[in-house]
C-alpha cells in the first residue's frame, strides 16, 4: 500500500541576513496509513520546520529549496496558496504545542470550530455546529453543547488541547502532524491525551507524525521513529530496536541523558557541547564535534545513509550496536 | 455589563472632583488676576470689581461657591468676555470644535486604519515603506507648518478653498482645518495599526487558522479584530483632545471653536473660563476612556468575563 506521506530529499532553508540557515537539509521519510511516526530531536534540529514544510506554512525568508512532499501521491511542493489551502485541514491537519496560544482568545469555541468546518465543506451553520459538538464529545470534553459557547481562556490547558485535537479531527484527515502537543501539559493530562490520541487514530485510521523531544512519549506512542540532528534524519527504524540498540551515537546519547537510565543519585549524563549553528555547519558529520566516537573520516566527509533490514537506517561512519542489526 | 458601566461611571465622579479642586487652587497660585491690566485700575474700581465677582472673599469660600454653582450646572460669568457667561461661550464654540474634531477623527480612522493594515500585509515591501515614510512625515511636521502650507497651496495658488474663516460652517471652509487636524492622527493610527497587525499576524492562533485551510480574507478579519485593541485604546484620549479643539488650528484658520479658550483664559486670568475648559476637557477624557473600556470589553471576552 502506498504511504500516506512520502518526503524525499526535502531541503528547507531560511535566507537571513546572517546567512543561509539550513534548517532542513535533505530529509527522507515516509508514513504509512494509520502509522505513528515519532520525529525526535533537540530544539533547532529542524523537526518543527519539517512539519511546517508539509503544511506549506514556511514563510519568507524561509523556502523549500529542494525535494518532494507527496501526500496520498499528490505533490505538495510548488503548490500555490489556494492549492495548499484546500489541502490543509482536510488532507493534513496540524496540532501545535501551546494550546493557550493556538486558539483565538477573543472568539468563542463554536465560532472557531464552525469556521474550520466551513473552510472545506459547504454545510449549514447548524450542521457545522453539530459536527463541532460531536467532535468535542469525541475527544472527551464533558457537556460539549455548553462548552461550545465558552471562550478559550475558560478551558484548562488539557481541555484546550482537546479542543485543538477536535478541530484537527473535524475533517478526518488521513494525516495529522502533532508539533509537541503535550509538552506544555501536566504529565497526567499528557498521558490521558496520548492514550486518547492513540485510540482516536486507531479508530479513524489516521496517521500521525508526532514531533517531540521526549523519547518517553515516542516509546509509548510511536510505531517508528526518526531521529533528527542539524536538519537531517540521523537514524530511523521501528521504535523498539532503535531505543533498545541505537546505531547512531547521537541517539545513544539522547537515551543516555534520560533520568530513568542512570543509577538513582548519580549525575545525569549529557551530550557534551551544544547543537551547531545551522548557518555554519561543519564540513563533515554535523555531530562529529560532540561525538565520543568521532574519527578522522567523520570530520572530513558527511556520512551517507546506511540501510539495514526492517526499514532501519543510520547516517554514521561508525555505527554502534551493529551486532544487533546483523543478527 | 451594565453594572460594569455603572461602576465605571461612579468612579468617574470623584476623579472629576479631584481635577476641579486641583485646577481651582493651582490657577490661583499664578500671580496676577483678571482685572490687572496694563494700566492699573483705580483702587476704588478694583475693589468694586473684586466685590462684584466675590474675589474679596477668602479662597476656600470662593471654592465652595464655585463648587456649588458647578453642581447646579452653572459655570459662572466670564471675567474677560464681559457680556457672556461661560455656558454661552461653550454653546457657541463647542459644536464647532466637535464637528471639526469628529470629522478629523473619522477621516484619520478611515484612512489610517486601512493604510496601516496594507503596510502590515506588505511588510518591508514598497507599499509598506511608502506608508511608513508618509506616517513619519505626518508625525514630525508640526500643524503650524502644515496649516500655512495648505493655505498657500489650496487657498492662494490653486484658489480652490478659502484660506480661513468659518462662514457658518460651510463645507469648503472646513476642509483645510480638518486635513490639518487629521494628518498627524492618520500617521499615528497607520503606524499603530501596522504594528498591531504585524504582531497579530505572527500570533500562533493565526498560524492555526492557516493550518485549518481558512481563506486569506477570513484570516485578515481575525487579525483585524486582534489588531483593533491597541488602536482603540489610543483613540480614547485622541478623541477627547480632538473634539475639544486645537489652539493652533483654530487660530490659524480663524475658527470660533473652544480650543483657543484654554490659552486665552489662562493669559487673561479668566478664572471661570479656565475652570470651564478644564471641566469640559475632563468630562470628554473620562467619557472617552469609558467608551474605550466598553469597546474593549465587547471585543475581548477576557476583559468582560473576569
Amino acid at each position: 500500500m502506498a504511504p500516506v506521506l512520502e518526503v524525499s530529499g526535502l531541503k528547507t532553508h531560511f535566507f537571513t541576513r546572517a546567512g543561509t540557515v539550513k534548517s532542513v537539509d535533505g530529509v527522507d521519510f515516509h508514513v504509512d496509513r494509520g502509522e505513528v511516526l515519532g520525529l525526535v530531536g533537540e530544539s533547532g534540529s529542524g523537526k518543527s520546520v519539517t512539519g511546517f514544510s508539509i503544511m506549506g506554512l514556511i514563510d519568507p525568508p524561509g523556502k523549500i529549496v529542494e525535494g518532494s512532499i507527496r501526500l496520498n501521491g499528490k505533490e505538495l511542493v510548488g503548490l500555490d496558496e489556494e492549492g495548499f489551502r484546500k489541502v490543509r485541514g482536510r488532507e493534513v491537519a496540524m496540532i501545535f504545542q501551546d494550546p493557550m496560544m493556538t486558539l483565538n482568545p477573543v472568539l468563542r469555541v463554536d465560532t472557531q470550530m464552525i469556521e474550520a468546518v466551513t473552510a472545506h465543506d459547504r454545510v449549514s451553520h447548524k450542521a457545522a455546529r453539530e459536527r463541532a459538538r460531536d467532535a468535542l464529545a469525541k475527544v472527551g470534553i464533558p457537556s460539549p453543547e455548553e462548552r461550545l459557547n465558552a471562550y478559550p481562556h475558560q478551558f484548562s490547558g488539557g481541555m484546550r488541547q482537546r479542543v485543538a485535537i477536535a478541530i484537527a479531527l473535524l475533517h478526518r484527515p488521513p494525516l495529522i502532524i502533532c508539533d509537541e502537543p503535550t509538552t506544555a501539559l501536566d504529565v497526567t493530562i499528557q498521558s490521558q491525551i496520548l492514550a486518547e490520541m492513540q485510540s482516536l487514530c486507531a479508530e479513524t485510521g489516521t496517521a500521525l507524525v508526532w514531533i517531540t523531544h521526549d523519547l518517553g512519549v515516542v516509546a509509548g506512542l510511536a510505531d517508528r521513529i526518526a531521529v533528527m540532528y542539524a536538519g537531517r534524519i540521523v537514524e530511523t527504524g521501528a521504535v523498539d530496536p532503535v531505543l533498545d540498540a541505537p546505531l547512531h551515537p547521537y541517539t545513544s546519547g539522547l537515551l543516555g541523558s534520560l533520568p530513568a537510565e542512570g543509577e538513582p543519585g548519580a549525575p545525569l549524563r549529557q551530550i557534551r557541547g551544544s547543537t551547531p549553528s545551522l548557518a555554519r555547519l561543519p564540513q563533515g558529520c554535523a555531530f562529529a564535534p560532540r561525538c565520543d566516537f568521532a574519527q578522522a573520516d567523520c570530520l572530513a566527509q558527511a556520512p551517507a545513509v546506511t540501510a539495514f533490514p526492517g526499514e532501519r537506517g543510520v547516517r554514521c561512519h561508525h555505527p554502534l550496536n551493529l551486532a544487533g542489526v546483523a543478527a | 455589563m451594565l453594572t460594569y458601566i455603572l461602576r465605571r461611571f461612579a468612579t468617574a465622579i470623584p476623579t472629576l472632583f479631584v481635577i476641579v479642586t486641583l485646577s481651582f487652587f493651582l490657577m490661583r497660585l499664578a500671580p496676577g488676576g483678571p482685572f490687572d491690566l496694563e494700566q492699573p485700575l483705580e483702587a476704588k474700581v478694583m475693589e468694586n470689581l473684586r466685590r462684584i465677582y466675590q474675589l474679596d472673599q477668602p479662597l476656600h469660600a470662593q471654592y465652595l461657591t464655585y463648587l456649588g454653582a458647578l453642581l447646579r450646572g452653572d459655570f459662572g460669568p466670564s471675567f474677560y468676555f464681559r457680556d457672556f457667561s461661560i455656558a454661552e461661550l461653550f454653546a457657541q464654540g463647542l459644536p464647532v470644535s466637535m464637528r471639526l474634531g469628529a470629522s478629523a477623527l473619522l477621516l484619520a480612522l478611515t484612512i489610517g486604519g486601512p493604510l496601516g493594515a496594507l503596510a502590515a500585509f506588505r511588510q518591508n515591501g514598497g507599499a509598506d515603506h511608502a506608508v511608513m515614510g508618509f506616517a513619519t512625515a505626518g508625525i514630525t511636521i508640526p500643524n503650524f507648518v502644515v496649516a500655512p502650507v495648505l493655505q498657500i497651496v489650496f487657498g492662494l495658488s490653486l484658489a480652490w478653498l478659502p484660506v480661513g474663516g468659518w462662514n457658518g460652517g460651510a463645507f469648503r471652509n472646513t476642509v483645510l482645518p480638518i486635513m490639518t487636524l487629521a494628518l498627524p492622527q492618520i500617521a499615528v493610527i497607520a503606524r499603530m495599526t501596522r504594528a498591531a497587525m504585524i504582531e497579530t499576524l505572527r500570533a500562533n492562533h493565526i498560524r492555526t487558522l492557516r493550518a485549518q485551510g481558512l481563506s486569506g480574507a477570513t484570516i485578515a478579519l481575525h487579525a483585524g479584530r486582534g489588531a483593533a485593541l491597541p488602536v482603540i485604546s489610543y483613540l480614547g484620549p485622541a478623541a477627547a483632545s480632538l473634539l475639544t479643539g486645537s489652539v493652533v488650528v483654530e487660530t490659524i484658520f480663524g475658527i470660533p471653536g473652544i480650543g483657543r479658550y484654554f490659552v486665552e483664559g489662562a493669559l487673561n486670568r479668566d478664572y471661570t473660563l479656565v475652570m470651564g475648559t478644564v471641566v469640559v476637557v475632563a468630562i470628554f477624557v473620562l467619557v472617552f476612556n469609558l467608551v474605550v473600556d466598553i469597546l474593549y470589553a465587547l471585543l475581548d471576552p477576557r476583559v468582560r468575563l473576569d
